[in-house]
């Protein structure tokens, strides 16, 4: 057998991350998702046979088609010789799978159709956020439970409870894993879109300290995005739209947290470091969601994140407020309503923002209180502490604490100079 | 923009209405036995622009909320009147 030249060490890893889910999302087209521990098994088998034969064999030139080989024929052999899937299985199937489960196939329309089925079978509207984004971290993305678990912060136990739950629910239901058809996707397209949001926003919000998992937690959002961008039926305006929002914000993740794991504010981000090259594929996918058929959220937050790649100029602040103003119209949100104050503070003065912040009365979010300090630091030291104190009390975030510590030990050296 | 901004910003903002054009041809005034007018413009002085529905306590509330509307400074003002919800 032909060898490659690279060693079964550095390319397993990443062939797992990549080719784990796809194997699993294309077993599962031909076992019925009622059976997907089946599939896992299998998927899990093939990289066991995989890390023993390519140590002693070296690894093959197309390492993935060895390993849908393997999976074809671990998967056939599954079927030809458990008496269970007579006895069990069989009677369960459908028939128009039965008819196809003898012929697996692993052609590039199978595994990006599958693929696309998988995101839309796990993104089910009758999860809870939490549970939806650790089951796409799990089967979309090939996560471990410890993995998740870190990512979280989160003891494993309970993203095991979680994961069994959820699994049940995708069990169930009996999503059919094949060609998705229209009413697949006007179904579910908006909590498929909301559930990539999510887990992007899980790493860049994240709540670990460790960068690697943020990027990677990013990155998985990107690509799995990038899987509905190629499907005529779901690339549509807001896919765009949000892949273009995923894409600035991600311009700037080197820049935003420093080799501690620290959160750098914008202000105090080296623009050396923002990515060019996302910035660009950012735009790109904005005017490609730009078709004149009305606007999402996600239109309007990858506008402001456009805008927040680009430098300081007299336009720039303004035109962020009235996105702003836009999307706290489209869907009201806390979050949304402090980001749209700091906004009005940077056009309209922090005098001013402050009358507007204190009317929104979220007295029990730990931004509001962290907005409030930072618009009171040159204008009233004490006012402006005890608003920060407020804020590390009320943060979970022990990231987020650090900071705000920080902000008031500088408003506390002003006062003193 | 920032006025509703402002209101949606504090969870007020029921529903955001609707402008009303204020153009020739964009309104026309039915009466009884069938007599259809121009504009509400050509029988009285003032017009209605617009409506938004806010989410208040109490009607001094919703006053406060219209005193910063920009239309004070272009001469208009503001009517603020309690909804009923139909069932």
């Amino acid at each position: 057998m032909q060898q490659n030249s690279i060693s079964p060490e550095t390319i397993l890893p990443h062939l797992f991350r990549q080719e784990y889910t796809k194997i699993t999302a294309v077993l599962c087209r031909y076992f019925g998702l009622r059976h997907i521990e089946t599939a896992e098994d299998i998927a899990s088998e093939t990289f066991l046979k995989a890390s023993e034969n390519w140590a002693v064999n070296g690894v093959p030139i197309s390492p993935t088609a060895w390993l849908y080989t393997v999976a074809k024929n671990k998967a056939k052999d599954y079927f030809k010789h458990l008496a269970v899937f007579e006895t069990q299985v069989k009677k369960e199937l459908p028939t128009e799978t039965e008819q196809e489960s003898h012929t697996f196939e692993f052609d590039i329309k199978i595994i990006a159709d599958s693929q696309l089925a998988m995101i839309f079978a796990v993104c089910n509207p009758t999860n809870s956020t939490e549970t939806q984004i650790c089951l796409a971290l799990q089967i979309l993305c090939g996560f471990s439970v410890e993995e998740i678990a870190n990512a979280f912060l989160t003891k494993t136990e309970t993203i095991k409870k979680r994961l069994q739950r959820a699994r049940n629910n995708l069990r169930n239901e009996n999503f059919q894993i094949r060609e998705l058809g229209a009413t697949d996707v006007q179904q579910r397209l908006d909590i498929v879109l909301k559930t990539l949001y999510l887990l992007f926003n899980e790493g860049y919000f994240s709540k670990t300290n460790n960068k690697l998992i943020r990027k990677e937690l990013c990155a998985e959002a990107v690509r799995l995005t990038l899987v509905l961008i190629k499907n005529q039926l779901t690339n549509t305006p807001q896919t765009n739209a949000l892949l273009a929002l995923m894409c600035f914000q991600s311009s700037r993740l080197e820049a935003r947290i420093n080799d501690n794991g620290e959160v750098v504010l914008f202000e105090q981000q080296d623009t050396n470091l923002w990515d060019q090259t996302l910035i660009e594929k950012g735009n790109y996918y904005l005017v490609n969601a730009c078709d004149g058929q009305g606007i999402s959220k996600y239109h309007l937050e990858a506008g402001i994140a456009y805008w927040h790649t680009t430098l300081a100029n007299e336009t720039k602040w303004p035109h962020i407020l009235q996105l702003y103003n836009q999307l706290i119209l489209l869907e009201y949100s806390p979050v949304t309503a402090l980001n749209r104050t700091f906004a009005f503070a940077r056009v309209y003065g922090n005098e001013k923002a402050i009358h507007e912040a204190e009317q929104l009365k979220l007295t029990e979010n730990s931004y509001y209180h962290g907005l409030l300090g930072h618009l009171y630091t040159n204008i009233d030291f004490e006012k402006a502490i005890n608003h920060y104190q407020m804020a590390v009390e009320l943060t979970k975030s022990k990231t987020e604490k650090q900071t705000l510590t920080k902000e008031i030990e500088r408003i506390k050296e002003k006062q003193i100079g | 923009m920032n006025w509703l901004g402002h209101i949606a910003a504090q969870n007020k903002l029921a529903d955001k209405g609707n402008t009303l054009l204020p153009i020739p041809g964009s309104a026309k005034t039915v009466r009884p036995d069938n007599v259809v007018t121009d504009g509400p413009y050509t029988e009285i002085k003032e017009f209605i622009s617009g409506y938004i529905i806010v989410r208040v306590e109490n009607i001094e509330e919703a006053v406060e909320l219209a005193k910063s509307n920009p239309i004070f400074k272009i001469g208009g003002n503001i009517e603020v009147r309690e909804v009923l919800k139909r069932n």
